[in-house]
């Protein structure tokens, strides 16, 4: 077999490995799998896909089948650097979430699920994120955002592509 | 009315209340080493069993008899399963548990593993809670260092290992065999039952799920005993032996249209306009509400009038709604159109639904258009006929699918068109003059926002 350039290091074997006596059977080290291939690389590619399935004794159909379950998991390419999810469930709808995500949508110059080209950005909708005491709210990366308006939205899409030193 | 003081929410507003040091100082994980040292498993069950506490999840099952339901003297593992998967559209209290008093949690699941024998835990928590996460694991992580968790817990001969698991976004991981399927490494496909998990759950050994707010109860039953949890809350009817009533605090958590959105504590059984009139401060902007959502999008929704149901567990089925859900209350106000309302729900579910079972794929998917529909003004009489047949036909209780999600999507359906026909009709045949009277099948619209 001709080998490529492996998608996991030996830093994301190891963790996962780390996992496994917590679970009576390999199988189920799939979606914490996924979760440390997708933290670092901020996708899963099908050639992740294939290596994950190798250390786990797994199809690679079985862990495709479970990835492309969650819609949670980008393939094609790596999300932005900041990944954003804009609440558009009923308590943040009630209070502007709709508008909020069409507001960082045009900031950003991106469609929902795009990404900013200097790949700074993505901007996702989201269903409840159980932070409906600070609706209208987004979670990016880890930070949740709270009581979110059109001037704190605006100044969010500058921050994150400020970071990447690429900001237009 | 005089102001309930807060159990499971004391933590609340106290400096480092996340930390081991200041749920001790609270008289935390006291009760847990007493039961190690003095009670049997069983004890901790009959204890739960005496005091009436009913899974705050959604489903309102009785938690110590969903325990019975164990093989006896199984020889293999049993397993726990915390479902923090808290997904449901209004819902934040497990959030606010895990991340203010996240020992009290773990308290509680401490004592459900030593009832229920088992002695690996997996606590499932969504992916949208990265504080609840870190806090979490530093709770754990001070609780193993302290020998609450690990071997031989306190010198008791009972172990315990308890581990985080990450979720992937999916609000049907939070139907307890759809958390089994997915912390298993597959897609959260919900299985049919029997077998119960009880009898054949996560790796096909017994298992229990259970929530949340569930384990803080149990811790504090453990510290307050039975007579302080019975003294809260509804007791059952005399009339229907076999109402288990509503017993207990309850965390209510409140949002949209109120002054004062947040989770608080009340007893069961406080009605939707004591919450949102006292702890909420009433509705925004000195508006009316126009409906409010009793327990999580999926119960339905209680008109103004209707605003008097005591939310406990018998509550809402009263007035056509589920049932209590969640204890989610969201307030919509009087500016607020009702085929947005629908437009949002169907939405959610048509996102949601898994795609296991045909009714619910298909039915999700087919509401969202229609009220797609109707909302860009091509509506048609016809169309509040086929939502309530959708509504009617899917769903656990008719018989057509494995979970109840479809039973969740169908109601916020049936209840709007119920409870605010007038308001449809008025809608459609204003925006839609020349077709709103047409039953000829119309070709449908591409669904543009569910996914």
């Amino acid at each position: 077999m001709i080998t490529t350039q492996r998608m996991l290091t030996p830093e994301m074997v190891a963790s996962i490995e780390a996992l496994a006596p917590r679970y009576p059977n390999r199988r189920a080290l799939t979606l914490p799998a996924l979760h440390i291939v997708n933290d670092e690389l901020r996708y899963v590619p099908y050639e992740a896909v294939v290596e994950v399935a190798q250390l786990l004794g797994l199809a690679p159909a079985e862990v495709q089948d479970t990835l492309s379950f969650y819609a949670f998991f980008p393939q094609d390419k790596p999300s932005g650097e900041t990944r954003a999810w804009v609440c558009r469930s009923i308590s943040c709808a009630l209070r502007g979430g709709e508008e909020i995500l069409d507001h960082i949508c045009n900031a950003a110059g991106i469609d929902p699920y795009g990404t900013t080209a200097d790949g700074a950005l993505t901007v996702e909708p989201a269903e409840c994120l159980g932070a409906c005491d600070f609706a209208p709210c987004m979670l990016a990366g880890k930070t949740l955002h709270k009581n979110l308006t059109k001037e704190s939205a605006e100044a969010f899409v500058r921050d994150a592509r400020a970071r990447t030193g690429k900001s237009s | 009315m005089t102001i309930f003081q807060p159990v499971l929410l004391e933590a609340v507003g106290v400096a480092e209340s996340h930390t081991l040091a200041s749920y001790r100082s609270r008289g935390g994980y006291a009760p847990l080493e007493r039961m190690l040292k003095e009670k049997q498993p069983t004890d901790v069950v009959e204890l739960v069993k005496a005091s009436g506490l009913r899974g705050r999840g959604g489903a309102g099952f009785p938690t110590g008899l969903k325990w019975t339901f164990l093989p006896k003297d199984h020889p293999g593992p049993i397993y726990l399963c915390i479902n923090a998967d808290e997904s449901e559209p209004g819902t934040f209290n497990n959030r606010i548990l895990m991340e203010d008093d996240p020992h009290q949690v773990i308290e509680g699941i401490i004592l459900s593993a030593y009832a229920t024998r088992a002695t690996t835990a997996y606590l499932y928590l969504r992916y949208e809670y990265p504080q609840s996460w870190d806090r979490l694991q530093g709770a754990i992580d001070e609780a193993y260092a302290a020998g609450l968790l690990g071997k031989n817990i306190q010198g008791s001969g009972f172990s315990l290992d308890l581990y985080l698991h990450r979720g992937a976004a999916a609000y049907i991981c939070g139907e307890e065999t759809g958390l089994i399927e997915s912390l298993e490494g597959k897609r959260a496909w919900p299985r049919i039952k029997p077998p119960f998990p009880a009898i054949e759950g996560l790796f096909r050994k017994p298992t229990v799920v259970n929530n949340i707010e569930t384990m803080a109860c149990v811790a504090q039953i453990a510290r307050r005993g039975v007579d302080w949890f019975r003294s809260i809350g509804v007791p059952s009817d005399p009339n229907n032996p076999r109402d288990p009533g509503s017993y207990g605090p309850k965390l209510y958590c409140l949002s949209g249209h109120v002054e004062r959105p947040g989770c608080y504590e009340a007893p069961l059984g406080i009605t939707a306009r004591q919450l949102i009139d006292g702890q909420g401060g009433g509705v925004w902007k000195g508006r009316k509400a126009k409906a409010v959502i009793p327990g999580g999008i999926s119960m339905g929704l209680l008109t103004e009038a209707e605003l008097d149901t005591p939310l406990d567990f018998a509550g809402p089925g009263k007035v056509g709604c589920l049932g209590l859900g969640t204890a989610a209350v969201v307030v919509i106000d009087e500016t607020v159109s009702i085929v947005d309302f629908l437009h949002n729900s169907c939405r959610f579910f048509a996102h949601e639904s898994c795609g296991q079972c045909t009714p619910c794929r298909e039915g999700t998917a087919w509401s969202l258009r229609m009220l797609e529909r109707i909302r860009v003004g091509k509506g048609r009489l016809k169309d509040l006929e086929l939502l309530a047949e959708i509504g009617n036909t899917m769903g656990m209780m008719p018989g057509s699918t494995i979970c109840g999600l479809a039973d969740g999507a169908a109601w916020p359906i049936k209840n709007a068109i119920k409870k605010f026909r007038g308001e449809f009709e008025d809608y459609i045949k204003r925006t839609n003059p020349s077709g709103w009277m047409v039953t000829d099948p119309v070709p449908a619209l591409p669904i543009v926002a569910a996914h």
